[in-house]
């Protein structure tokens, strides 16, 4: 599959062996351990592989093995095992998968990591899980068979029962779970083809819908145990500073406070509940060292940046000879690109609780690196991987956060369990919205210039792209994919550009500056979609050629980009004049092997402000497996895009970060929500993610159609409305 | 000691009068439906209603809600919450989940004062309520939908 084969992802399977985790292909079909350990009715019931499992009363619970943080995969994936299973769909449940390398690797990742992020969770499961589900299928076939001593071939399972076809003898799966848990499961299995499928390609209802709405769903800050303790931690006020001193007597003088201690991340106040840890960490001094502080400036870092983009960089692709077509050129076009820091900021803050024991430690949190998680709470507790437990509770709301190569949070609860270890209570490490906001790990501030030139026909005939901003991968466990000095994830979506242009060279300056920087919902996509997107809209300007019939000519060879482009176009009526004011925009982009054109319409008052009023989606992801579940990560992916495009931006001064929480890092509102229409092309191709893909092309074709209504080109995000002004 | 009546129940709660009533619902009471999200009133997460009217639980102080009737995600007793949860399954609103209890009490305010809103009164009593997941659109399908099955 063309997502297992991408360089990046591939090398995850070395990082996911450096990390220690053991080796396992086609692992699944094995008698499922994890699942038999997990099952609360245990003797039972029938677990014939690592995910599903089940019981005499005919439910079937299916175990997931990625995180739940809103993108569906606790419907997505059931639906795949009670396709080939042929359940109900009422009739299955679920359950998170504990955290186990071996049995629910990443196979996108080469199967040696548990975790989920890069929207591989129902691409890497595809397979797997149609074979889990048909495997449990086939033993409870050759059960009834056994049983009433027949040719498993005059036996047809339906509805979740067996059924012989001539007697219309029938027994219900749960009937059956004795017999089939005796057999050995089959080498291999047939799948359904796509015109038997009665589940997959049906938008049934989310799992989780029920209990997010009343209130009852369970996120780790939920959680209820006997002595259960809050702490929270006062962390430096620069990054790269360290605890010089601690004055903790008003803190430990706040009732319910029951203790102070250090920890690496900084100085952790443990209470009775998050109201008294709170004002035991108000009260508490801490004095720190900034010998090492990152004392930098985010004004001062996009200056130093634009000179940098003027140099050569490490090459991150070159195609003809880019530098050679420019000279010779007689008319060439050039932009610079600029995008803040921006802070994931989820809905839940982060939240990890820890029950630790001599030779246990048991964790519940949104955990989106299992693997990675297990083994640094196992080197904090001095305990071994297989002996710490992994609850996967559901996120609230991740977009990258809780995929942590230090895995902060996780470490800062462990290590506080293990400091207070002689209160012997399991505490519940929360963070607050100012700590999420100033913490840290960021999308990166990234420039970019583009000089391109174009052809006698107005096509572009070179085009070099300079590219500038801190490594995520780099000084991470993964820093390992980085390839010649290029991460992939820095430049991707723009080394890979799908525009025919007979020269391309694109470089990247790695920076390094101190502040923690993470992946952030369709990470390196969230700039290089916008500045590719956006110039090439100057290009067809220059060219003197509609934006949308330009692209259309140079995606001759991407198929599956025009399809989504030309449906978009059409379906948004696209062409029709509009009155002054009001613009359209385009903008195409593939990531994560998905493809989603988006048509963004605006109106712009004369003092620049402006509205999104709609946007037209277009999506294809191969075979849809739940078409509702598509459409609602498509419409969330541009609200979340529109936040970047109008309002996202850290700023750090002399290292300091400005911003503190919702009033001053503002979220999009519900008045601002365009009305979005989403379509999707039919496809049989292997499916692929939904979480990512709509965010790259929203801010792209709404800065477009700011253009196509005003004349003025948006270079720099968040967009300024004065900059619109008539 | 503090008398509280939350969903037609009465607690004796130990906590301090300043102690914000979301940590005396959730840490107190294990009335966990009620979301932290911001602790300044900037998010609505932790919307709760307080006699009937739509409140940041994050910032009100417990003592200031003796002798209230508070409701909260939990009820089983208020109706027009009951037909907003049916209309939330329905529309499939939720993705994280995490912020939907606020909305979901922000609305219920809304339709007990305005049982037929326009799409233009949902913005405006639920711009207070952040979805990081941008559920927005479903949002306001499902709060029509409410209006709709309570006005029938």
């Amino acid at each position: 599959m063309h997502a297992i084969d991408n360089p990046g992802r591939r090398t995850f399977l070395k990082a996911g062996a450096a990390l220690g985790a053991g080796l396992t292909l086609g692992f699944y079909l094995s008698p499922g351990r994890a699942a038999r350990q997990t099952a609360a009715s245990t003797a039972a019931s029938f677990a014939p592989n690592a995910f599903l499992r089940i019981a005499p009363d005919n439910t079937v619970t299916v175990l997931v093995k990625h995180l739940e943080m809103g993108q569906g995969v606790y419907t997505g994936l059931p639906m795949l095992v009670a396709e080939e299973l042929e359940v109900p769909w009422e009739q299955i449940r679920v359950e998170s998968a504990p955290a186990d390398a071996k049995l629910y690797g990443n196979l996108a990742w080469g199967g040696t990591a548990q975790g989920t992020g890069g929207s591989t969770s129902l691409n890497n499961s595809w397979d797997q899980l149609r074979q889990a589900g048909a495997a449990a299928r086939e033993m409870l076939i050759a059960a009834a068979a056994a049983l009433w001593t027949v040719e498993p071939s005059a036996l047809k399972a339906e509805s979740g029962s067996v059924v012989h076809l001539q007697s219309q003898r029938r027994a219900t799966y749960g009937e059956l779970v004795a017999k089939a848990a005796e057999l050995t499961p089959p080498q291999s299995v047939k799948l359904k083809a796509p015109a038997e499928w009665k589940i997959i390609g049906k938008s049934l209802p989310r799992k989780d819908g029920q209990t997010k709405a009343t209130g009852q769903a369970q996120f780790a800050g939920d959680l209820k145990l006997p002595g259960l303790l809050t702490a929270l931690v006062v962390r430096p006020p620069l990054f790269g500073v360290k605890v010089k001193s601690i004055k903790a007597d008003t803190a430990r003088a706040v009732p319910g406070v029951k203790a102070v201690v250090q920890i690496p991340q900084g100085v952790a106040v443990v209470a009775r509940d998050f109201w008294a840890a709170k004002k035991g960490r108000d009260a508490l001094i801490v004095e720190w060292d900034e010998t090492d502080a990152a004392k930098v400036s985010s004004d001062a870092l996009r200056e130093q940046y634009l000179a940098l983009a003027k140099t050569a960089g490490k090459v991150a692709a070159d195609h003809g000879d880019a530098a050679q077509a420019l000279s010779k050129a007689a008319k060439t076009l050039e932009a610079t690109f600029t995008f803040p820091y921006l802070a994931h900021a989820p809905m839940e803050p982060l939240v990890c609780v820890v029950q630790l024991k001599d030779d246990a430690c048991e964790i519940w949190a949104g955990s989106q690196l299992q693997t990675l998680d297990q083994a640094i709470a196992a080197k904090i507790a001095g305990l071994q991987p297989e002996q710490v437990t992994i609850h996967t509770t559901l996120a609230g709301g991740s977009f990258g956060r809780h995929a942590n190569p230090t895995s902060d949070y996780i470490a800062e609860a462990v290590a506080t369990a293990k400091a207070t270890r002689e209160l012997n209570a399991p505490i519940r490490l929360m963070w607050t919205r100012e700590d999420d906001i100033k913490g840290g790990y960021y999308r990166p501030l990234f420039v970019h210039r583009i000089a391109a030139s174009l052809d006698a026909q107005g096509k572009p005939a070179a085009w070099l792209q300079r590219i500038v901003g801190q490594s995520i991968l780099a000084g991470t466990p993964f820093g390992g994919m980085i390839k010649d000095g290029i991460d992939f994830t820095s430049v991707e979506g723009a080394s890979n550009l799908s525009y025919a242009v007979p020269n391309l060279r694109v470089e990247l300056h790695s920076t390094q500056n101190g502040i923690p920087v993470l992946w952030w919902r369709s990470v390196g996509h969230t700039h290089t979609a916008f500045a590719v997107e956006v110039f090439i809209d100057e290009l067809a300007a220059a060219a003197g050629q509609d934006p949308y019939e330009y692209r259309r000519a140079l995606l001759a060879d991407h198929p599956r980009h025009r399809v989504v482009l030309e449906l978009a176009a059409e379906k948004a009526g696209w062409g029709s004049p509009l009155p002054k004011g009001r613009g359209l925009g385009i903008a195409v982009h593939e990531s994560f092997d998905s493809f989603v054109a988006e048509v963004a319409e605006v109106t712009v008052q004369p003092d620049g402000n402006f509205k999104v009023d709609r946007v037209v989606c277009a999506v294809d992801c191969g075979v849809a497996v739940n078409p509702n579940v598509i459409e609602a990560q498509m419409q969330g992916g541009i609200g979340f895009g529109l936040t970047a495009a109008l309002h996202g931006k850290i700023t750090l001064k002399d290292g300091r970060v400005e911003q503190s929480n919702y009033a001053d890092y503002p979220l999009l509102r519900i008045g601002e929500m365009p009305k979005i229409e989403v379509h999707i092309v039919p496809s049989e191709a292997h499916p692929t993610g939904v979480g990512e893909p709509g965010v790259p092309p929203i801010a792209p074709a709404v800065a477009n159609a700011l253009y196509a209504a005003t004349g003025k080109r948006v270079r720099d995000l968040p967009i300024d409305p004065a900059a619109l002004k008539a | 000691m503090t008398e509280l009546t939350v969903n037609g129940h009465k607690y004796e709660v130990d906590a301090p009068p300043d102690t914000p009533l979301l940590w005396v619902l959730r840490d107190t009471l294990g009335l966990t439906g009620t979301k932290y999200g911001c602790g300044v009133a900037v998010c609505g997460a932790c919307t709760v209603h307080v006699n009937g009217n739509p409140m940041r639980s994050c910032v009100l102080p417990v003592s200031a809600v003796v002798g209230s009737r508070i409701t909260t995600i939990e009820t089983a007793e208020n109706s027009v919450v009951q037909a907003l949860q049916q209309a939330w399954v329905q529309q499939e609103v939720s993705q994280c989940g995490y912020c939907q209890p606020g909305q979901i009490l922000s609305a219920a305010a809304l339709l007990a004062s305005n049982p037929r809103p326009t799409d233009a009164d949902i913005d405006a009593a639920l711009s207070g309520n952040l979805c990081r997941c941008a559920t927005y659109a479903r949002i306001r399908a499902a709060v029509h939908d409410a209006a709709k099955t309570l006005g029938a």
